[in-house]
């Protein structure tokens, strides 16, 4: 079974509705700079497509814990109870939620949404390429003047 | 056991940086040449530049480390007894299809380092017995750069330097401030069309390959005109061992074709250029009753003086935005700590390599993973005073050899074709601690000169092996090194090294330049004794 099977499986709906909801704890919406919360689906569906190996199954253990913390699902609670929780996960899963937040900040930052929030062109660096200035090249003159200082052998 | 191919004259096992470029110099004599490289043909258009989720796939199927790329084509390395992890690609081309393209030669001291500051040795050959050979590799690879830097000898400019953009404006302008040097660095890169290839569009990609073409990699430069001379690139084909006759002369290779088929192939000339793990292993994993030891072995140096360049990275945090990660990732170099000063509490010295900014996902993760990004409300916030704005510098330093710094073969670990794998066990010296301290405190001072609010510092850089040199040295003293001053074994009289095992030294800068140099180097010392290339 490959990864992208294992992962699919793993978050059946009700945990996955779990992990909506940590998404958006971690990285939620802000109006400000118009950037989505990394609870929509888009990128949802990237994190769950992109976990490979056992993350699947370390972050789906680290969802049903949090799961059993508390006397409500994680996505039942309000807004503070959930930072209270998920406080508590950062200081308990160090590991597991190492690993999710290492694909959430990769599937985050390449989301159509978020790369225009951040004025960001949302395509492949190739063909298009960048532009960069060539800047000024004055700014060598006190290098120029200096005497060779290599040594001589 | 083998099956068995056509003679050949020489056989060079590798393709990458030295391979291709004594393959073509070699092929000027009409010798029947063939290269047998483990890897494949990489393709441009699936480099990670060509797809929105580049840099993922940079750290992945794109990744400089050999262990966790783990394609089929490439071998696992213990690297456990080591505060430095090798960095490699195996395909044609070698490591520069991954290399940065930083470009600067060694310095006329580089090969003095006994006579000057009484420590290591001094290399068999000098700067200007290399000079030329420079040259030559310069105009194969296209090199990039400005004249007239006072850190350095005269030497050729073949195109304009990389743009400084703003990372390099703003770095200069701190380098000016403290009256230090700094000048554009040499670039193995187009910055316009050069022998075939395109210009560099700052693609901000050049170590996950360059879809453009712009970067120098051999596959690119050196072996269309190898090819094109005859020469015979044989690819999936992975050498296990050197065979050697009663005479210790070599008689060939055998290795492992695509299917797992082993073969012989009976060479007059058997030339190393798998660099300095992968030379090593195969010479190691050559035994016999004659050579019980490893080939080429008779003074147990093979393998032995491993030297990586310690690298320190500091980066800052600046208030306004840069380039981010657009560009070449060469900028400036600085060689303003370069010779050697004792007052700073070691010997030899860096150069600090100025690079570009970061991408989106590189960014965050450097802000969280290090505490400078909350998750929660403030996340955006903290993310968007971090990207665009963070540049910074390496300083790779000198390493010195040491005899306990190795690369033997893994009692256990073996490749795909059960080929037994190399084991490092490196010890970072008291010498290279203080040069990475020195180095992490005056690179401070220059980001924070620069506008610099915060900084961030690894030291040394974990996964930063790139450079892989001194595993088979050159002298002329047989007890004290693996080949004489021309490449050629002292124990095997048609066995030739070419790559940077060679390196009595290290120098403090990137060694593909000289590597290239001293590949074409050996390749015309052979040329020239033809006749007497055995005696």
């Amino acid at each position: 079974m490959n990864d992208k099977v294992i992962a699919s499986e793993t978050f059946d709906s009700q945990l996955r509705r779990t992990l909506v909801a940590l998404l958006d704890t971690m990285i939620p919406a802000n109006e400000e700079f118009n950037a989505p919360s990394a609870g929509i689906d888009d990128i949802v569906n990237d994190v769950i497509q992109s976990m490979s190996h056992d993350a699947p199954l370390i972050v789906g253990e680290m969802l049903a814990r949090l799961n059993e913390q508390s006397s409500a699902r994680f996505e039942e609670l309000d807004e503070a109870a959930r930072w209270d929780l998920f406080s508590e996960l950062q200081r308990t899963e160090g590991h597991a939620l190492r690993t999710l937040s290492g694909v959430l900040l990769q599937c985050y930052y390449r989301n159509d949404q978020v790369l225009e929030s951040l004025g960001m062109e949302a395509r492949s660096p190739f063909p298009l390429g960048n532009a960069v200035e060539q800047g000024d090249w004055s700014l060598l003159d006190p290098v120029r003047t200096r005497e060779p200082f290599y040594r001589e052998v | 056991m083998n099956k068995q191919e056509e003679r050949v004259d020489v056989v060079i096992i590798g393709s990458g940086a030295s391979g291709a470029a004594a393959a073509w110099s070699l092929a000027e004599t009409r010798m029947k040449i063939l290269c047998l490289e483990q890897g494949e043909w990489t393709k441009p258009h699936e480099y990670p530049s060509t797809t929105r989720d580049w840099e993922a796939r940079h750290s992945t199927e794109f990744s400089i480390s050999p262990n966790r790329r783990a394609r089929e084509t490439d071998y696992p390395i213990n690297e456990l007894n080591s505060p430095i992890a090798v960095a490699n690609f195996n395909g044609v081309g070698g490591g520069t299809i991954l290399y940065n393209a930083h470009f600067p030669r060694f310095h006329p001291s580089d090969f003095r380092v006994r006579t000057l500051d009484g420590v290591a040795d001094d290399w068999p050959i000098d700067y200007e017995t290399l000079e030329p050979y420079y040259d030559e590799n310069d105009r194969m690879m296209g090199v990039s750069g400005l004249a007239g830097d006072p850190a350095y000898p005269p030497k050729l400019e073949l195109m304009k330097p990389v743009p400084l953009g703003k990372t390099g404006q703003t770095l200069g302008r701190g380098f000016n401030e403290l009256g230090w040097h700094w000048w554009p660095s040499d670039a193995a890169i187009a910055t316009e069309p050069y022998d075939g290839r395109a210009e560099c569009i700052n693609l901000s990609a050049c170590t996950s390959g360059c879809a453009q073409g712009a970067k120098a990699s051999t596959d690119i430069t050196y072996w269309p005109h190898a090819i094109r001379a005859g020469v015979e690139l044989r690819t999936r084909a992975r050498v296990s061992r050197i065979l050697v006759d009663e005479n210790d002369m070599a008689t060939g290779v055998v290795y492992f074709d695509e299917d797992g088929v082993e073969r012989f192939q009976p060479a007059e000339v058997v030339m190393l250029a798998c660099n300095g793990v992968g030379t090593p292993r195969v010479l190691l994993n050559s035994t016999s009753n004659r050579f019980p030891d490893g080939l080429a072995n008779r003074n147990g140096l093979v393998g032995r003086n491993l030297m990586f360049h310690p690298y320190a990275s500091i980066q800052g945090i600046f208030d306004r935005p840069l380039d981010g990660p657009h560009g070449p990732g060469v900028c400036i170099w600085s060689q303003e700590f370069y010779e050697t000063d004792l007052s700073r509490g070691y010997v030899r010295g860096f150069t600090y390599e100025i690079n570009r900014g970061r991408g989106p996902v590189s960014t965050a993760y450097t802000g969280v993973f290090s505490g400078r990004i909350p998750w929660g409300e403030d996340h955006h916030q903290h993310y968007r005073r971090m990207v665009q704005r963070m540049t910074g510098m390496v300083a790779i330093c000198e390493d010195l050899p040491e005899e306990t710094n190795t690369v033997t073969i893994d009692d256990e670990l073996v490749d795909s074709d059960g080929i037994p794998c190399p084991k490092i066990d490196y010890t970072l010296s008291e010498n290279s601690r203080k040069m990475l301290d020195f180095s992490v405190n005056r690179a401070t001072e220059i980001l924070k000169t620069a506008g610099a609010y915060d900084i961030l510092t690894e030291s040394p850089i974990a996964g930063g092996g790139w450079h892989l040199m001194g595993t088979a040295r050159m002298g002329t003293d047989p007890e004290r090194s693996v080949v004489n001053e021309w490449g050629r074994s002292h124990d095997i009289k048609n066995l030739f090294v070419v790559d940077g095992s060679l390196f009595v030294t290290s120098a403090g800068v990137n060694p593909t330049r000289t590597i290239g140099a001293l590949a074409l180097y050996v390749a015309d010392s052979m040329k020239k004794r033809l006749a007497t290339l055995f005696d």
